[in-house]
């Protein structure tokens, strides 16, 4: 088990990379906790799968060292980097009994057969596998079929970390959070570092203790699930942690106030003197779609603004709103009746947050 | 299940009923017809039964041209197929080399079948062929319309040049087939070279090698036009395989009945091994784990 740290490691796909763009993850200095649950989060193409690859070995990244606790592992083959690794499919081997495709990792490392079937026999209990044991693993269902090759990790004791590349896309929507869940149980029970690498945040959001945030090849914010959602430090987070995502709208300073784009509205408060810190930046306000307040007559602070529909989602309503050229989403909890032309929004201050040229200002 | 059923609908493989019919089903009926019978000329055929099939059975020449045939679809099966398998591993994966290299190994297969053996004769020949000409200078004697071993050996070459770029070709699509996680895999489960071709490489290969040893063998098994040109079946009769034997009898000799039966025998045979041999592929570590 050990902790990863990257030291300025970038990485480009490109022979003779020449500027930024060839990159395809950016210059990166992070560090993953020893015992660790962390999911790499972001849309495709973002360079998650580039960065699990290093971790892996099976990418050399073009620049940079990379260490497990304090050893250097950048030039190591994944093989002598001791780590564990589960794929988008499902890995086995197709002519060998499930038994066999366990005991793999450690025949081929010259265990002794004792030692070999007492830790097969652990693993497969944890992961509920006894029962198929003798049977070819070809003939398994795609959910048993990823807990063969994440036992295929676990049966090494000496393992430094367990990646996982999105491994839950082919199974079955129902079985999901069962396997999501025996994931967790396994990281409580043996404390390995997890690097879990998903698109998805209801599954990053679910599995880590720190989820980290990667766009354009970039990590944009390491948090855990409630930083994310409470505080994003990158416009990117706000947008794509959440459903629907963070509201934004562009504003300017007015006077003492912040104006928003297109509206006649100013709205005062706190912000104020942070956006005046930044006055050639682009400013943008926040606000979670349940965190934008919906009242019922209109208040000191409160804002007018077009009701656009209001949609019944079973759990909550979801409301959309025009105020002058922007689109808004707010929350509200069944229940509530709201109807009418126009509803009065409010941003409450500690819940709205600014951003300049796309990063939290406050 | 209550499927709708529409009778008419068998109209519509009426087509290819006829097609199969008369390429395939009436030649073979014909065949069977000239196998229990006894033909001396049109309108004279008389019913013979079982004759031709009991002589044909006795026939101690047939049986040695079996014999040589089994002994050389073997040998074409042992050498091709490993063959085949080792130069596709070896070859390049990506980039321009590929290209290449597939137009170089497809060549041969181009190459129309009675010319391939016009070029081992010339290839082989003593005075004038490269190989020929060169190993006798070296002190080797070698000439394969004298000795019958030099005969197998120059067939046996040739064969394996003609036919091995085919497998070769199916091996290979299949192991491009395999997606790469599973030698990243592999590697993290520290599988040496031999393990990841034990495990990972030779049972996805398991379909397209199932098509190479059927394609081979049955091929191989009804060589005609190669031997006919290398050796004219000799010397001796020492390349005389069972389909030169039957042209010899059918044509040459004009013995319709016994070719007829031999025919229907020939057809028996390659179409029971190759039944075996699907079998035996399609179920070899497939069977219930212990």
């Amino acid at each position: 088990m050990a902790s990863i740290t990257f030291e300025g490691v970038a990485h480009s796909y490109e022979r003779h990379p020449r500027d930024e763009r060839d990159f395809a993850l950016k210059t990166l200095d992070a560090s993953f906790e020893n015992g660790g649950a962390y999911a790499l989060l972001g849309p495709s193409g973002c360079g998650k799968t580039t960065l699990l690859n290093i971790i892996s070995g099976l990418l050399r990244p073009t620049r940079g060292r990379v260490l497990y606790d304090d050893r250097d592992v950048t030039a190591l083959p994944p093989a002598r980097r001791n780590i564990a690794q589960v794929f988008q499919f499902p890995v086995i081997y197709d002519t060998m009994t499930v038994e066999q495709n366990l005991a793999f990792p450690l025949r081929n490392r010259g265990l002794a057969a004792a030692a070999i079937a007492r830790r097969v026999a652990e693993v497969a209990e944890m992961l509920e596998l006894e029962g198929v044991l003798r049977q070819r693993a070809a003939g398994l269902t795609a959910d048993q079929k990823q807990k063969v090759s994440l036992g295929r990790g676990l049966v090494r004791v000496d393992v430094a970390a367990i990646l996982l590349d999105e491994p839950l896309t082919v199974i079955d929507p129902q079985l999901k959070w069962l396997l999501r869940r025996k994931l967790k149980e396994v990281h409580a029970r043996y404390g390995h570092t997890f690097v879990y690498v998903t698109h998805d945040q209801n599954e990053a959001l679910t599995f880590a203790d720190r989820v980290v945030v990667m766009y354009d090849g970039r990590i944009v914010q390491v948090g855990s699930p409630q930083d994310l959602f409470e505080r994003p430090l990158h416009r990117f987070v706000g947008y794509f942690i959440g459903s629907p995502g963070m509201n934004f709208l562009p504003c300017h300073l007015a006077g003492n106030g912040l104006g928003i784009d297109g509206t006649e509205v100013v709205l005062g408060g706190a912000w104020f003197a942070e956006a005046a810190s930044r006055p050639s930046a682009r400013l943008e306000l926040g606000i979670r779609p349940e965190h934008l307040e919906v009242l019922a007559r209109p208040e000191p602070g409160s804002v007018e603004a077009r009701l656009l529909r209001v949609e019944d989602l079973g759990n909550y309503k979801l409301v959309s709103a025009v105020l002058g050229p922007h689109r808004l989403f707010a929350k509200v909890p069944e229940g509530r009746e709201i109807g009418g032309e126009t509803v009065n929004l409010r941003f409450p201050p500690t819940r709205t947050r600014l951003y300049a040229d796309d990063r939290l200002l406050v | 299940m209550d499927k709708p059923t529409n009778n008419g609908a068998w109209l519509l493989v009426v087509p290819v009923v006829l097609l199969v019919a008369f390429n395939a089903v009436m030649p073979l009926m014909a065949v069977v017809n000239y196998s229990v019978q006894d033909i001396f000329g049109p309108g004279q055929a008389y019913w013979v039964g079982t004759e031709w099939y009991r002589e044909v059975l006795g026939d101690t020449r047939l049986h040695e041209a079996l014999l040589r045939q089994f002994l050389f679809s073997g040998l074409v099966l042992l050498i091709e197929i490993p063959l085949g398998v080792l130069i596709a591993l070896a070859m390049p994966r990506r980039g321009w080399a590929v290209s290449l290299v597939l137009v170089i190994l497809a060549l041969p297969l181009l190459i129309p079948w009675n010319v391939i053996g016009t070029i081992w004769i010339i290839f082989t020949r003593p005075d004038i062929g490269l190989l020929g000409y060169s190993l006798n200078s070296l002190g080797i004697p070698f000439d394969h319309t004298a000795s019958p071993l030099d005969a197998w050996i120059t067939l046996m070459l040739m064969e394996v040049w003609h036919w091995t770029p085919l497998v070769v070709l199916l091996a290979y699509a299949g192991l491009k087939a395999i997606p790469e996680a599973f030698y990243q895999a592999a590697a993290i489960d520290g599988a040496s070279a031999w393990k990841v071709f034990r495990y990972i490489q030779l049972p996805k290969m398991r379909g397209v090698l199932t098509i190479a040893v059927l394609l081979r063998f049955m091929d191989s098994f009804l060589i005609y036009a190669e031997p006919f040109v290398l050796t004219g079946g000799g010397p001796g009769n020492a390349t005389t395989f069972p389909s030169i034997y039957l042209v010899k009898v059918a044509l040459g000799q004009f013995d319709l009945g016994p070719a007829g039966a031999f025919s229907v025998i020939y057809f028996l045979i390659v179409l029971l091994f190759s039944w075996l041999f699907y079998q035996v592929l399609q179920n070899v570590g497939r069977g219930k784990a212990r």
